[in-house]
């Protein structure tokens, strides 16, 4: 029975995210020039989805405390009510209206996970640029020691790190950013070292130009493709890892909203079949689906363009 | 002719390639008849259609290209209309096809003997151990060393000539009516080109097979085919038997691919003053491997050296050495008489600009994310310090020597510029500097052979104009022909013979220096024939044992 | 042949010594504590007396090195010292029957995931652009996207709902393996769910590049069979890719066995790190974080050992 009603939903659902999806390119279309509404009219409905996904997530992120009906951490009734006119999606084990907190979760898992992102980016794509550059005892060095830290899978190394720094929102981001800077540099390092054997960049070394300009003008711009649509990426990953984190209560700690932790604290209800704890779950997903459409159509363009 | 005689019958053949969602035309309309034993020879430039159409022959259409008209009719047989079961029948037994990289073609897992058997068993022609010794027997025509044994080896084991006849045999294993030869011998040293072309052409005419013998090369095709098909973008151009094609060629395609041989710079006057550059007993290894043995030449002003050698001979090394890229590890480079520092990164700023570099590739030469305005600029604005409007000025002023049209090329990017057109950018780059000496790095061999012409021209005339030296790494002897004063022949890291090109071009030669002369194709339809004669009366080794 | 030895001697020594610095950052991870090991032991009620008579008691007086060549002498005889939490508890007692539970699960999912997600792969690469390729690929990038909790709570809403499989695994040791496979069947299911996609996404990637290579085109010009050209030709050289493939999903299920475990509360390795973690039970993580990190290490190198074995280049030299 319950299979039943989760298949009619998931039909219902896929129905709606494929107009919805076909509506936005058409807007999406219509609203923009050029090289870009090319881009945009020939988009599949995958992508077409993926950066309608992203769109509301950045409106309401942006918005929470207008959207949201209650305040983020405020009780406001008995706990665990049922969906209602005056709590949408009911309220939590402490009495917190669901939906506000799903609301606010938007706006600091998302943007924690960017910032983590961001800052892992920072260290890898720096690091990675400068070794593959540089070459001999700075590329061996950094390349061996980020080996043996990828030698820990991820969530072991960031578990032993939180054990150790304790679980605050700051930790979180340092930790996680520099276990995934390892592999942000390792993809900065193979696509620089792609481009520093081409003669070009043989060219200006010969010319006697300076590293900074190496970089900066000969490098970046023919390595930036390729590790945008990497960001996209890594921010799946990063924004998995922090909610997982989250959930197993390790994370982001409450009374902070946030979409893993919301999973873990109203778990129970799920085996008295309310759906509502698998809505934080359904809204990492979503996004995570969401990028994941665009950086397949980013990478498929950019192979269809080279062939 | 009579119908009977015909193997291979095309009519209008078209085929499209895919690119991003449009169908575009490759080839358009081919009509192409073959008789029994006789071998047509397809020419053109790249982008002319002829693999595509190689391939089309056997009823064969790459990933992201389709057969879109027209009719192949092999035997009577219609490729079109056959069903894949029925094609797959005839490829390989009836219709074999030998590609251009053997080393890639074969299936690095399997042994070369497995890879052999594989088509005459599954077809059904032979038993297993029919085929290994008939293997052998062909091993053996193809004048494969050690035939007995060659096929119980590994592809990566072989050298890439002997894997190249290696195919030639495999392809021949079920003695096929039609073999598709595509540039088979493009990617080979002119030495060991001319043992490939040799068996090719034995084994062929030995079991008159027809063949489809597909190449860029004049000279090649000179001596394999019976008859010439000339392509350009898709279309045939003229078709006529061999020597009527050589002889008189009508359309003016074909008179302008037969006159690019022609050029040649006029004798210049003997070598004055210090040399600009010269290389004094330079020894260079990467790590443990001694590439670089004893090197000493010299390069004047207003001269052009050419260094020759094939792959492996060590002649980029010594562009390296020069440059300051490879440090080496004896001798010494003096430039006007004054020693200069082993480590590019030890140069002076004028030390970097007066030599140049002039690249293979335009394609990885040129940061595809510059515009030519500061492709060209950045050389002039860092070492002359022009800025703004002067700055425009000389990039105006340079496009124009390497005439180009200022207003409609300086704010374009590489992408939006044909081949020849790149490499006339890179020349202009390294003109930007104001050097006294370039370094010109194989510039002319990824052309077509009309655009290299040009490109030559172009380079010839800059040097009478700005006093240049050039260094002109090649492994061209046509080239070689065509601009140097002096030239060096290098062979395996060390120089074998230099001197002026007069001396070089007449006997008596370096044995090496010989073999190297005496291999390059001549558009005489004899000229194999006749060299094959000649050594073999000479006693020269035999191609197979080299 | 004897270079191959070479290779693979030289392989296992890397992965020793890869061990071995994994080993010096797991324990030396700890000295970046703040303030100190006995302190966090003891929280805020410590007193300079009880602190001091702790730091004897684990042998913080001692210096870094010593410290840690004992905590290695006695991780590879399997004695991880004790648990600060449940004090005087040794630590390889807490380990050792859930370990033997996190393999069986680990195991269990790899027997699901590895074939399904091979022949989803191969498939979706011969077929490429097919709407069966279009459909695995985009289920496949949906289940990525998925967090582990994710989907096990929506197999628990499906499946565990109507009492078709427990939603506890708890793992009584007296339970024989067919109830033991049905009580582990939804963590094993998710796990294989996670794993799956990821897998097959890299083989089809792995396969399409492989039949893309001149090789393959000259066996179908020789007139080969389609089923010839993928298992004589394509197949032999896809086993270095698809070992590849297959061991950075194995060692995939490391990490998800963690979340896995914990929403199922399988008595495994995973819940046991995520409980000391939380605890602060230095000791305990250290021990579980190496024994990851040594499968980890494992996995890849049984990879790299394989594929240099299934390379004639290496195997036969020129």
């Amino acid at each position: 029975m319950g299979f039943l009603v989760f298949l009619f939903w998931a039909c219902v659902t896929l129905a709606a995210a494929i107009a919805l999806a076909w509506g936005f390119r058409k807007l999406a279309a219509a609203v923009t020039k050029g090289e870009m509404h090319r881009a945009l009219r020939d988009a599949p409905l995958t992508a077409s989805f993926g950066m309608m996904v992203i769109a509301i997530y950045l409106i309401v992120a942006i918005l929470a405390p207008v959207i949201a009906p209650y305040p983020e951490r405020m009780i406001v009734s008995t706990q665990f009510q049922p969906w209602t006119a005056e709590h949408w999606l009911g309220t939590d084990a402490l009495g917190r209206d669901m939906f506000s907190r799903m609301v606010y979760g938007t706006r600091n898992t998302v943007g924690i996970a960017f910032a983590t992102t961001a800052l892992a980016f920072l260290i890898g794509s720096v690091l990675g640029l400068l070794a593959a550059t540089v070459g001999g005892w700075l590329d061996q060095g950094l390349s061996r020691l980020v080996d043996v830290f990828m030698a820990i899978p991820s969530l072991i190394f960031a578990l032993l790190l939180l054990t150790i720094f304790g679980t605050s929102i700051l930790t979180l981001i340092l930790v996680i950013a520099v276990i995934d800077s390892t592999r942000v540099f390792r993809l900065s390092r193979a696509v620089t070292e792609g481009v520093v054997v081409m003669d070009y960049v043989e060219a200006a070394r010969l010319r006697g130009e300076g590293l900074v300009y190496l970089i900066t003008r000969e490098i970046l711009p023919n390595v930036t493709a390729p590790l945008v649509a990497e960001f996209g990426l890594r921010f799946c990953f990063v924004f998995l890892a922090i909610s997982a984190l989250s959930f197993l209560g390790l994370g982001i700690q409450p009374p902070t909203a946030d979409w893993g932790s919301m999973v873990r604290e109203n778990a129970t209800l799920i085996t008295f079949g309310d759906i509502t704890p698998l809505l934080p779950a359904g809204a990492i997903a979503l996004l995570t689906v969401a990028v994941n459409f665009v950086v397949d159509w980013q990478l498929y363009r950019a192979s269809g363009l080279k062939e | 002719m009579s119908d009977k005689d015909i193997l291979l019958d095309i009519k209008g053949l078209k085929i499209e390639g895919k690119a991003g969602d449009d169908w575009l035309p490759i080839v358009n309309g081919i009509d192409l008849t073959l008789r029994k034993g006789e071998v047509l020879g397809l020419i053109g430039e790249s982008g002319a259609g002829k693999s595509t159409i190689g391939l089309g022959a056997m009823g064969f259409a790459r990933d992201g290209c389709r057969i879109s008209g027209g009719q192949i009719l092999f035997d009577g047989i219609d490729l079109r209309k056959a069903s894949a079961d029925k094609l797959r029948r005839l490829r390989g037994k009836r219709i074999a096809y030998v590609a251009q990289s053997a080393a890639a073609s074969f299936n690095p897992a399997h042994k070369l003997m497995d890879q052999y058997c594989e088509a005459p068993v599954r077809h059904g022609v032979m038993s297993r151990a029919e085929a290994e010794h008939d293997a052998v027997e062909l091993y053996r025509k193809m004048q494969l060393p050690n035939p007995e044994e060659i096929g119980f080896r590994y592809p990566h084991q072989v050298s890439g000539g002997q894997l190249q006849r290696a195919m030639t045999a495999m392809a021949m294993s079920c003695r096929p009516d039609l073999i598709i030869f595509d540039e088979p011998t493009t990617a080979l040293d002119v030495t060991t080109q001319i043992e490939v072309l040799a068996a090719i052409r034995d084994i062929v005419e030995q079991f008159g097979t027809a063949a489809i013998y597909i190449t860029h090369d004049l000279a090649v095709v000179a001596q394999m085919a019976d008859r010439i098909k000339i392509l350009l973008r898709g279309d045939e151009i003229e078709e006529a038997d061999t020597r009527t094609m050589l002889a008189q060629p009508k359309h003016d395609y074909t008179k302008s691919l037969w006159a690019v041989r022609s050029f040649q710079r006029e004798t210049q006057a003997a070598p004055e003053g210090q040399p600009v550059v010269s290389v004094r007993g330079v020894s260079a290894a990467y790590g443990p491997v001694r590439v670089l043995d004893d090197v000493s030449f010299d390069i004047y002003a207003r001269r052009t050296v050419a260094v020759v050698g094939e792959s492996g001979s060590g002649k980029s090394t010594a562009a390296r050495v020069i440059t300051g890229l490879l440090p080496p590890i004896e001798g010494e480079v003096l430039f006007e008489g004054k020693s200069l520092p082993a480590d590019y990164r030890q140069r002076t700023r004028d030390q970097l600009r007066h030599a140049q570099m002039i690249y293979q590739m335009a394609d990885t030469a040129l940061n595809p994310k510059l515009t030519i305005r500061k492709l060209i600029g950045r050389p002039a604005q860092m070492y002359l310090g022009l800025r703004g409007k002067a700055l425009t000025e000389r990039i105006r002023e340079l496009l124009h020597l390497i005439e180009m049209e200022p207003d409609d090329f300086i704010d374009r990017l590489p992408s939006e510029l044909s081949g020849g057109q790149k490499q006339r950018i890179g020349i202009a780059r390294a003109l930007a500097a104001e050097p006294r000496f370039i370094i010109c790095d194989e510039v002319t061999s990824a052309l077509d052979q009309i655009v290299a012409e040009g490109i030559l021209r172009l380079l010839d005339r800059l040097q009478g104009e700005l006093d240049l030296a050039y260094m002109f790494i090649t492994h061209d002897l046509a080239t070689v022909r065509a601009i140097a004063d002096d030239v060096v022949v290098m062979q395996q890291g060390r120089v074998v013979e230099q001197g002026t090109k007069a001396e070089m071009f007449a006997p008596p030669h370096h044995p090496y220096t010989e073999l190297l002369l005496s291999s390059v194709p001549e558009m005489d339809p004899d000229w194999l024939t006749h060299l094959l004669e000649k050594r073999s009366k000479q006693g020269m080794p035999a191609p197979g044992a080299i | 042949m004897t270079l191959v030895l070479r290779m693979i001697a030289q392989r296992l020594a890397l992965g020793l010594l890869t061990l071995f610095v994994v080993s010096l950052i797991i324990f030396g991870a700890t000295e970046l504590l703040p303030g100190d090991f006995a302190e966090a032991v003891l929280g805020q009620a410590a007193t300079p007396e009880t602190v001091a008579a702790i730091r004897r008691e684990l042998g913080l007086d001692q210096p870094f090195y010593i410290r840690y060549v004992d905590w290695l002498w006695g991780a590879v005889q399997f004695d991880f010292g004790s648990s600060l939490a449940q004090r005087g508890r040794p630590v390889a007692d807490m380990i050792l029957g859930r370990l033997g539970n996190t393999l069986f699960l680990a195991l269990y999912a790899a027997a699901m995931a590895v074939p399904l997600a091979l022949m989803l792969g191969i498939l979706a690469a011969l077929w490429r652009n097919s709407l069966f390729d279009r459909v695995t690929n985009s289920s496949a990038l949906s289940a990525i996207s998925f967090p582990e909790f994710f989907v096990a709570y929506i197999l628990i809403y499906i499946l565990a709902q109507g009492g078709w499989f427990p939603s506890m695994a708890r793992m009584p040791a007296s339970a024989d393996l067919g109830e033991k496979l049905y009580r582990s069947f939804l963590p094993a299911l998710t796990l294989t769910l996670v794993v799956t996609a990821h897998m097959m996404r890299m083989t089809r990637a792995a396969i399409i590049n492989l039949l893309s290579s001149p090789y393959i085109e000259m066996a179908r010009l020789k007139g080969m069979r389609p089923s010839r050209v993928i298992v004589h030709h394509a197949l032999p050289n896809a086993i270095a890719p698809i070992v590849n493939v297959v061991a950075i999903n194995l060692a995939y299920l490391i990490t998800g066995v963690v979340v896995v475990e914990v929403v199922f509360v399988y008595p495994g390795l995973g819940q046991l790190m995520v409980d000391s973690v939380s605890r602060r039970d230095i000791p305990v993580v250290q021990a579980v974080a190496l024994i990851f990190a040594a499968a980890y290490v494992l996995l890849n190198l049984t990879a790299d050992v394989i594929s240099t074995l299934s390379n004639p280049r290496l195997m036969y030299r020129k």
